[in-house]
Order: C-alpha cells, then structure tokens, then sequence
C-alpha cells in the first residue's frame, strides 16, 4: 500500500511588483537585481489576504477537485512561517472554512520554507497506519523581507494544499526521505518583524548541500537517476538556486520548467514547492514521474518520489484555477501601493 | 642583535570557511609551518600570534594560549604573546618575535596570524573593522572604514590625477594573480570593466576596489641565524624591519595622500638592510582597499610620488614586472583574514624567494618584502626578506 496525493490546489494572490520598482525605492538596479536572482515578478498579498485566507483558497480549490467528505478529513496541518497568529492555530480555521470541524485533529507547523512538505510526511504516515482515511497539508505564507534587504526582492506569497491518502490518490508517493541538521542559515525570533539571514552561508553550507543530500538519498532509495523523471522540483528561494542544484543532480531544463513558478511569483517559502507540484500536476499524465525536493533554513529537506496514476484523468482538474491561469491574473502595483497592502505604513490608531 | 631567519611556513585556504573555526585554522597553519621546518614541539621556544579582534568575532579572547593548548603544546608551559595591532597586528607579531630571537631570549618562535571573520554578519563584521579608526572622532560620525579610504582615494584623484581605472587595475593584477594561488579566496580574473560596474561601497570605491571578509590562517617559524642551517638550506633573513605610527584618525595626518607611517617604516627597514627599493624584486603591500596599494607603491619609493596609479596600469608591478607586487593575490583576491595578513605576506614572500611561487613565481627573486597596514596608516610595518644561502 502506497500513500498519495488524492488532490490538490493551489492558491497566489493577483498582486504584483517588479524588481525594478523595490529597487527605485532603495537606490539599487532593480533590474539587475532581478536578473541576479531569475525573478521577474513576486506575488503580494492583498490588504485582506494572510496565510489563514491563502490556505483556505488552496484547501477548497483542492477539495473542489474531487467528491469526498470534508469530514473524513482526519488530519490538518498548515506549515507556514507567517502565521497570523503566535498562539492560535491557523489550522483549525482551515478546517472549519471547509467543514472539516469538529471530529479532526490540526495543529500549525513551522521549519522555514519546509514546514508543508513535512505535513505531507505526518499525514502520509497517519493515514498509512490507517488512523484517518485523509490529511490536508498545507503550505502557505505571506513571507517576510525586511524593506531594503535583499530578500525584499523575492519573498512573496501563496500556498499549496495536498489531499493525502491512500485510495484513489493521483499521484502514488513511492518515497519519501529526509535530511535535517542543524544550521542557522536563516531565522526569525519571537517577536521579530523580520527574518535574518546570514547572506552567501545561505547557499553552499545551507540550500545546496541539503537540498543534493537529499536528493541523492532519494535516488539511492528509489534505485533511480535523473533520466528517469518526467518533472522535477526543488525549493524555490529564487530562479537560480533551483535551477543550478538541478543541472549538478543530472536534471535538464525541460524537466524543470512546469515547476519554476518563482520565476513569475517570487518565493513563497512553504509554499514554493507545492504550488510546483501543483504546477506539475496541473499538466502531468498518467505513468509520469516526479522527483520533489524542498528545503526550510535551519536545516532540512524532504524528498518525494511520484508517481502519477490513471486517477489523474478522473478528478476535475478544471474545477479550480490551475497555476498556470494565477500566474496569468496579475495586476501590477508600485512600492507605494505594496507598502500600504503589507501593513508597513503607521496609520493612526484606531 | 643575532641574524634571524624563517625556516618554516604555512597557510591555510582563505575565504569564507564555515565548517572550520578559528583553532581549526590555527591549528592547520601552525602544524604546516612545524612540518615544513622539520622541527620537534620540544624545539620551540615561544608563540607569538597577530589577531586583531577574537574577542569581537567570536567571544574569544586568551587567543595566545588557546592556540598553543590545542597545538598540543600546553603542557610545554611556553610563553605565548597576542600582539594587537589592527590590520598590522601579524606583522608586529613577527617583528617582536624577530627581536626575542634577536636579544638571545629564545632561539626558535613560531609566529601565528590568524583571524574568523565570517561567525557575523557582514554588517557587524564591517563595525568591527572600522573599530581600529578613532571612534570618538571618525566612526562616531558615521566615517566607515570604506568611506575614510575613498576620501583618500579622492583627494589622490585630485592631486595626482589618478583614475578610477588604474585603482582598477591594482584589483584586475591582483585577481591575476590570485588565479595562479590555489589558497587564494578568488581564483578568478577580473576586467576592467567589472571593477567599474560594480556597486559603489563608498564613492569611488566600489565592490570590487575593497578586500574580502575571510576566515584564514598563516603561520612562520622563525630561528636564529646559525641554528637556522641545521634546519635548512635556504632560511630566508630578515635583513630589515621597521614600524612606525601615525595619528589615529585620519582628519589629523599631514598629508591625506601619503602614509607617513609607511614612509618612515620604510625608511628605517631599508635603512637596517642597508639597501634600496631597486634591490627588491617581490613586494606583498596591504591593498585592503585598491588606493591603498597605489600610495603603498608610491610611500616605500618604488615608484615616484603620484605615478602610483599609471605605473600599475602601465603593468610595472605586473607578475614579473619592474617590481612584481602582491603576487599571492594581495588582500584582494589572496583574502583579508586581518590577523593573518602580515604573516600571510611573508609566507608569500618566503617561497618566492626559495622558488617556490610556483606559476606565480617571480624570476630570480631574491630579496622580498612586507608592507602591512593598521586603521587607516595609523600603524605601519615593512620587513624586508632575502635569502640567506
């Protein structure tokens, strides 16, 4: 018996701003910028829009896909690292929203950029042991870059949620691995604004050797290589990490291309590599394989290995939004605008 | 004073090393330096380390006996000096150990530099630099390291006519070089035309007129003259060694486009080895920002006052040049761990002068010298090198 996916959907803000107009505001090439980090644009949530309403976009475009009872939901887990709240979960909203309350159990995760792809985890788990028929795992955030740092030019938002179980699932996840260290690449502390980050030791010592880690553990368990793939995808930070961590694991460009979406969004930490499988999934056919490796600061990344199945053709894969058509509804704002949608102009108190 | 010799040296790699700490690093230049002398621990007298600031990149101060402990030497109970000196303080360590051999108070020091930039941030990392400006009456006033050598930068461009493009070419040499060192932090050559794209750090100093952050480490053994032999066939003298010190800040100096601590280090280095700039063929001098190598050029006379900047465009301090400057890749591409800069530099010119530079190696080199600044010129050191055989 193998645990999979039984839906899925994803959820990006219309919102937009260009490299170029951060950068004005900050008196850098904006544009080189960009170019450096392989971002045209990065999503911005709207004045209404937080991880809580991004998931429960993502969560009903998923259980659109298909006819199951949101009450054999058994499991919610939202992995973000912008919840709205430092204590109150995001995940019993989540469930409520799409009348999975009250007979669930939901809990909030965080590990950076990694929190949604270790819910996949748990509730493959959960459901495997036969405890609940489905878990919902979601990956969503409205991330954080601090005005006039480097981040401020990919950290964006969005989010992904993943039906997982093990009958009828759309795509069977054969493996699943893990590597965790500790590394402090990237955090945030109680109370804090902004993340900080400890600029180039975010690359080498961080994203790459955990993410080619990972992956190697997942070709060695899987008994494959690249060529074997139909699709890969990787966390998503910017254009470049990504896409070099794929050329140095034997990928090539064709198999990366459906899956870059932070290219057009920017990075939606957890959810940049789920809105990818969903990307995937938007257009896969039954037989493809997916090779999946996400990573979170601190350190770790998770591995899956997919296989889609003949169920692919069965869920309305048109009932919700695909990526492709989010990425397309865009509208662009200036600085002005973006500024005043993520709360970072004082207005007078109420 | 007795004859002292280098028998020894060591490095490790330069850059951004964060899988190895500072008794990491320590501990691998030290060692490299023991095996290349062929010495036994029971040998050394003393150690003497330059560190410019352990306390504020990783809480670590009592670096002296620190080093020796994990050299495996502590139950030896040898004394163990940390000199402080800001970018000089490598160099004052090897001038001091020079003078301990030199009186007969010990006959074999090993002398370490070495320094972990890269625990902090680079925001923090620059702060802490900028502690060896005056920080009641330069920092205080938002002076960065950076913006007190672009006013020196600037005030050469307008005496002198310098260029932004010959500041160019000191980096564009120095990446050169560094290609052919493989310790160096940036193996890579550089153009022109990348120098001056790049972002300014402090106007006209961009990204690429400025040394790096480095983690880095580099050890010498030095010994006196006749026991020198027993250990080897090619100990290189110090024939020379001068330090000088100026005003701390850089508003209160005679002259913002000459070090006058250089200029007097020089004189007295020179003055003690009884020779001249023309007798030198290899010079590593402190180019911690690109204007820094021009006035250094210029300060210890081997080019005229002023022509700093079209001498190294016109390839004079050029591998093999006139005088081949920074051969390592200087501080610009070798990498700027400060406390392993002076003695870095002398590792450098000690296998010049054996022959040992490998791709880089300077013809027929066989007098060599050091150039290391503190603060802004506040504190100079020059040693001069030549073999011994």
């Amino acid at each position: 018996m193998k645990a999979g996916i039984v839906s899925y959907g994803g959820y990006i803000p219309r919102y937009r701003i260009r490299p170029k107009d951060i950068g004005v505001v900050w008196g850098a090439d904006g544009e080189a910028m960009g170019r450096g980090l392989n971002i045209r644009a990065k999503s911005v949530p709207g004045p209404d829009e937080d991880v809580i309403t991004i998931s429960v976009e993502a969560a009903r475009a998923c259980m659109a896909k298909v006819d199951i009872d949101p009450t054999e939901i058994g499991a919610i887990y939202v992995g973000s690292e912008s919840h709205p709240y430092a204590v109150k979960p995001s995940a019993t909203i989540v469930a409520e929203a799409i009348g999975s309350a009250p007979v669930l159990t939901a809990a909030d995760y965080e590990f950076a950029c990694k929190a949604g792809t270790a819910a996949i985890q748990t509730t493959m788990g959960l459901t495997l042991s036969k405890m609940m028929k489905y878990g919902l795992a979601i990956g969503s955030d409205t991330s954080q870059g601090a005005p006039g740092d480097a981040l401020e030019y990919s950290a964006s938002a969005g989010g992904a949620a993943l039906l997982i179980g093990t009958d009828r699932a759309v795509a069977d996840i054969s493996h699943t691995v893990s590597f965790t260290t500790d590394t402090p690449d990237f955090w945030r502390r109680e109370g804090q604004r902004y993340p900080s980050h400890g600029g180039r030791f975010t690359g080498e010592p961080a994203y790459f050797k955990h993410v080619v880690n990972c992956a190697q553990l997942l070709f060695k368990r899987a008994g494959t290589t690249a060529e074997d793939y139909d699709y890969a995808v990787f966390h998503q930070p910017n254009g470049k990490f990504p896409v070099r961590v794929a050329k140095q694991l034997g990928f090539k460009e064709a198999q990366m291309d459906a899956g870059l979406c932070v290219r057009d969004i920017g990075n939606t930490y957890s959810g940049a590599i789920m809105v990818g499988l969903c990307a995937i999934l938007d257009e896969a056919e039954a037989g493809d394989r997916i090779f999946a490796v996400g990573y979170g600061s601190g350190a770790g990344s998770d591995g899956f290995d997919l296989t889609v199945t003949d169920e692919i053709t069965k869920i309305r894969r048109d009932a919700s939004p695909s990526i492709k058509d989010m990425i397309a509804d865009q509208v662009f704002v200036d600085y002005a605008t973006y500024a005043k949608y993520r709360g970072k102009i004082l207005m007078r108190e109420a | 004073m007795r004859d002292v010799a280098i028998i020894g040296v060591g490095e490790t790699e330069f850059g951004e090393l964060w899988d190895r700490s500072f008794r990491d690093l320590g501990i691998e230049a030290g060692l490299k330096a023991i095996q290349d002398a062929k010495l036994r621990s029971e040998d050394i007298d003393a150690v003497y380390i330059g560190n410019m600031s352990a306390g504020k990149f990783i809480d670590q101060e009592h670096v002296s006996a620190l080093v020796a402990d994990y050299a495996g030497l502590a139950d030896m109970h040898l004394p163990t000096v940390r000199v402080e000196g800001g970018g000089a303080c490598g160099a004052i360590a090897l001038l001091q150990a020079r003078l301990a051999i030199a009186s007969g108070m010990h006959d074999i020091v090993v002398v370490g530099g070495a320094e972990k930039m890269t625990d902090v941030g680079e925001v923090q990392a620059a702060e802490i630099l900028s502690s060896t400006a005056d920080q009641e009456w330069e920092t205080v006033f938002g002076a960065t390291f950076a913006g007190l050598y672009a006013m020196m930068a600037r005030r050469h461009m307008y005496e002198y006519g310098t260029t932004r493009e010959q500041m160019a070419a000191v980096a564009v040499k120095n990446h050169k070089n560094g290609a052919l060192n493989p310790e160096a932090q940036f193996q890579k050559e550089i153009t022109i035309e990348m120098v001056l794209q790049a972002p300014w750090v402090a106007e006209p100093l961009g990204l690429f007129d400025c040394a790096p952050l480095s983690d880095g480490a580099a050890a010498v053994v030095l010994c006196e003259m006749q026991k020198a032999r027993k250990f080897t066939d090619t100990p290189i003298r110090i024939a020379g060694s001068g330090q000088a010190s100026d005003f701390l800040a850089l508003h209160d100096r005679r002259d913002l486009t000459m070090m006058d601590a250089t200029v007097v280090a020089g004189k007295r280095a020179f003055q003690e080895a009884r020779l001249e700039p023309k007798d030198v063929q290899v010079a590593e001098v402190h180019d911690n920002f690109t204007i820094s190598e021009i006035l250094a050029i210029e300060d210890l006379r081997f080019v005229e006052k002023g022509k700093g900047g079209p001498a190294t465009a016109d390839g004079l301090t050029a591998l093999n040049g006139k005088i081949s400057v920074n051969t390592s890749g200087g501080l610009k591409a070798r990498g700027q761990p400060v406390g392993a800069t002076g003695v870095a530099q002398a590792v450098e010119i000690v296998r010049q002068l054996r022959g040992q530079g490998g791709k880089r190696q300077v013809v027929g080199a066989r007098r060599g010298l050091t150039h290391t600044l503190g603060g802004t010129g506040a504190t100079a050191v020059v040693h001069i090198f030549e073999r011994g055989d």
